[in-house]
């Protein structure tokens, strides 16, 4: 899978878009802040102008596919961040550490929660970091069933 | 079963009323459909088709299939699953039409 | 008799839209609803919608349903009458409804019918057996009222409803078994199947539905292969343990009012069987008589509540409630509904209307 953020991929944190059948939705270009999503005619899918996505995330709690995530590959020295939209409950805690899932839902390795970014439309965001090789691959997390969640 | 813990959804509604099922004590949420108190409670056959008396359940829950069809507080052929639950409802298995008189 | 300027017949995405755009305008309407409940599908509706901003793109359906909902109730010149099944259209224009466990008889000038559709099933060894559900009646038990249908839960249908109703039950804390697709490919949005591919649920495409099993409920599925002319591959048959079993195979428009009343009606497979013969503006063969949402042709909500906007609006100006921005306001709305329905997506809906549309009525 192409993806067109991975020219930027690499100087901080950036939207990937993995939206890539043409249907009739554009509510990520309105949701951006910076104007750096553009969906020209409705049924196009989005491109994004890399040097303005600043990767706050925001688009993501807009997206309905929920097929937007966030890439930081300079997150720290070993690890890449992967911000994922999650719409389930129980929510993840910060430090917990998770499964990572990649896009058949096959375990790929561990990752742990940095932030869980509350968003009002209860689409929230998880911010997971996980090792650098993994962060095209991880776009969901499993918890383990640990007793600290009630 | 019930939802107890959903990512979008609050089921805010929990006045729990008593009904009877073929002589049995079920617990319901008022006004929720009969059909939804009875699922709650595990109970999937619902009546008893006429011809070969095949056991039948929810289908559509919105009152257009006539799946659903049970004898409530002696009336035959009621759509449970859009029948509001109250207390103290009596509701029976359906076999076949229904005895109308 | 109730006299009334315009009776809107169904309270959900079409519904709701056509009485409140009409009512806006100036119009008195009258808003029947046979559930108990305005909003019809929307209020099960726990995804945020495609489309634009315009359709509330973005949001969930329940809060679009709110949003409608609360809009109507406020607004005094919509008569809302719930719980009231409309039962019949007759020639002189009359429409009678039981409201209040009472038989009434109501004389519109105009009438929009927004009733909706309903689920299709499917022919199987056993469909009828408890624990074998209409999507929509696995949304209604676990979104409206919190109930789980089933434990485990076998999907079939891998189009918009089929894939959105699975997702849905993941978040109910239902374990999704797989979904079962007989074309080879999903037709539903990819995204949407991506969601639930990464919670490792696998989608059978080439696949159907062979044979439920169980006494006196559903206890499991066999499905099997299909080639590539859709018939059964001998030997591919699959048990698939489950007491739950979700069809997701489509959705026929309740037109019965449409065909009391004498609209010339067409069966047009893309729309999802018998719809009526109509004009841009929603206007039946029979002058007075509109429709609006899944009763003119199965399509998404966000068509269904632009057509509502449209057909309200239209009928407010016939009437005589022209607003200052009708003529743009109408375009926009056309332009909104072309452009949801202008991509590949949309093909379809495109080639089945261009079977019913007419440019003239009478």
């Amino acid at each position: 899978m192409e993806h067109q953020a991975h020219a930027k991929l690499g100087a901080g944190p950036t939207a990937v878009f993995e939206c890539l059948q043409r249907i009739p939705c554009n509510p990520c270009a309105d949701a951006c802040p910076r104007g750096a999503i553009t969906v020209k005619e409705i049924n196009d899918c989005p491109t994004l102008d890399v040097d303005r996505c600043n990767g706050c995330g925001i688009c993501m709690t807009h997206c309905p596919g929920l097929s937007i995530f966030v890439v930081d590959l300079q997150y720290s020295p070993e690890a890449a961040l992967v911000k994922i939209p999650y719409e389930f409950s129980p929510l993840p805690v910060q430090d917990e550490q998770v499964d990572a899932l990649n896009r058949q839902g096959d375990y790929v390795g561990d990752a742990r929660v940095i932030r869980v970014q509350k968003s009002s439309n209860k689409t929230h965001i998880i911010w997971l970091a996980v090792p650098k090789e993994l962060a095209m691959e991880v776009r969901n997390l499993r918890l383990r069933k640990e007793p600290f969640h009630d | 079963m019930r939802i107890t813990d959903h990512p979008i959804l609050e089921f805010t509604n929990k006045t729990k009323v008593l009904f009877v099922f073929n002589g049995q004590p079920i617990e319901g949420v008022a006004g929720e459909p009969i059909a939804a108190a009875l699922h709650a409670a595990g109970v999937k056959v619902l009546r008893h088709s006429h011809a070969h008396h095949r056991p039948r359940g929810l289908f559509c829950a919105i009152g257009n299939c006539s799946s659903c069809l049970m004898i409530v507080d002696g009336i035959p052929n009621v759509r449970v699953c859009v029948e509001p639950l109250r207390a103290g409802m009596s509701v029976e298995t359906q076999a076949g039409k229904g005895k109308i008189i | 008799m109730m006299e009334i300027e315009l009776l809107v017949i169904g309270a959900g995405p079409a519904g709701l839209m056509a009485a409140l755009h009409a009512a806006e305008a100036g119009a008195g309407v009258l808003l029947i609803e046979r559930s108990d409940r305005l909003g019809g599908q929307l209020i099960k509706q726990t995804h945020k919608f495609f489309g634009s901003k315009a359709e509330y793109a973005g949001e969930r359906g329940i809060d679009i349903a709110a949003k409608l909902i609360d809009a109507c109730e406020k607004t005094k010149t919509i008569t809302i009458w719930k719980n009231t099944p409309v039962l019949g259209i007759y020639p002189d224009g009359v429409v009678t409804a039981l409201h209040q466990e009472k038989f009434c008889t109501i004389k519109p000038a105009k009438v929009i019918v927004a009733t909706g559709a309903a689920e299709k099933t499917m022919a199987f060894p056993n469909n009828d057996l408890p624990g074998i559900y209409g999507a929509g009646a696995v949304q209604t038990l676990m979104n409206v009222h919190g109930v789980l249908p089933a434990k485990r839960i076998l999907m079939v249908g891998a189009g918009n409803i089929g894939v959105i109703v699975a997702y849905q039950l993941l978040q109910a804390g239902v374990e999704v078994a797989g979904v079962v697709e007989a074309s080879p490919q999903v037709g539903g949005y990819h995204v949407h199947a991506a969601k639930l591919q990464r919670h490792g649920v696998p989608i059978y495409t080439s696949h159907s539905v062979k044979a439920a099993h169980g006494d006196p409920f559903l206890e499991g599925v066999t499905i099997c292969k299909l080639d590539k002319d859709w018939q059964p591959i001998a030997g591919s048959d699959q048990y698939i343990e489950v007491d739950g079993l979700c069809l997701a195979v489509g959705l026929s428009p309740l037109t019965e009012l449409l065909w009391q009343a004498g609209c010339d009606m067409k069966y047009v497979a893309e729309l999802g069987g018998y719809v009526p013969v109509r004009n841009g503006n929603l206007q039946t063969t029979e002058e007075h008589i509109f429709v609006a949402g899944d009763v003119s042709g199965v399509e998404e909500a966000s068509a269904a509540m632009v057509e509502g906007k449209l057909a309200g609006m239209y009928i407010a100006a016939l009437l005589g409630y022209q607003t200052a921005n009708y003529e743009p306001e109408l375009q926009l709305a056309r332009e909104q509904l072309a452009a949801l329905r202008s991509g590949p997506a949309g093909e379809k809906i495109r080639n089945g209307l261009s079977k019913v549309l007419c440019r003239e009525v009478g």
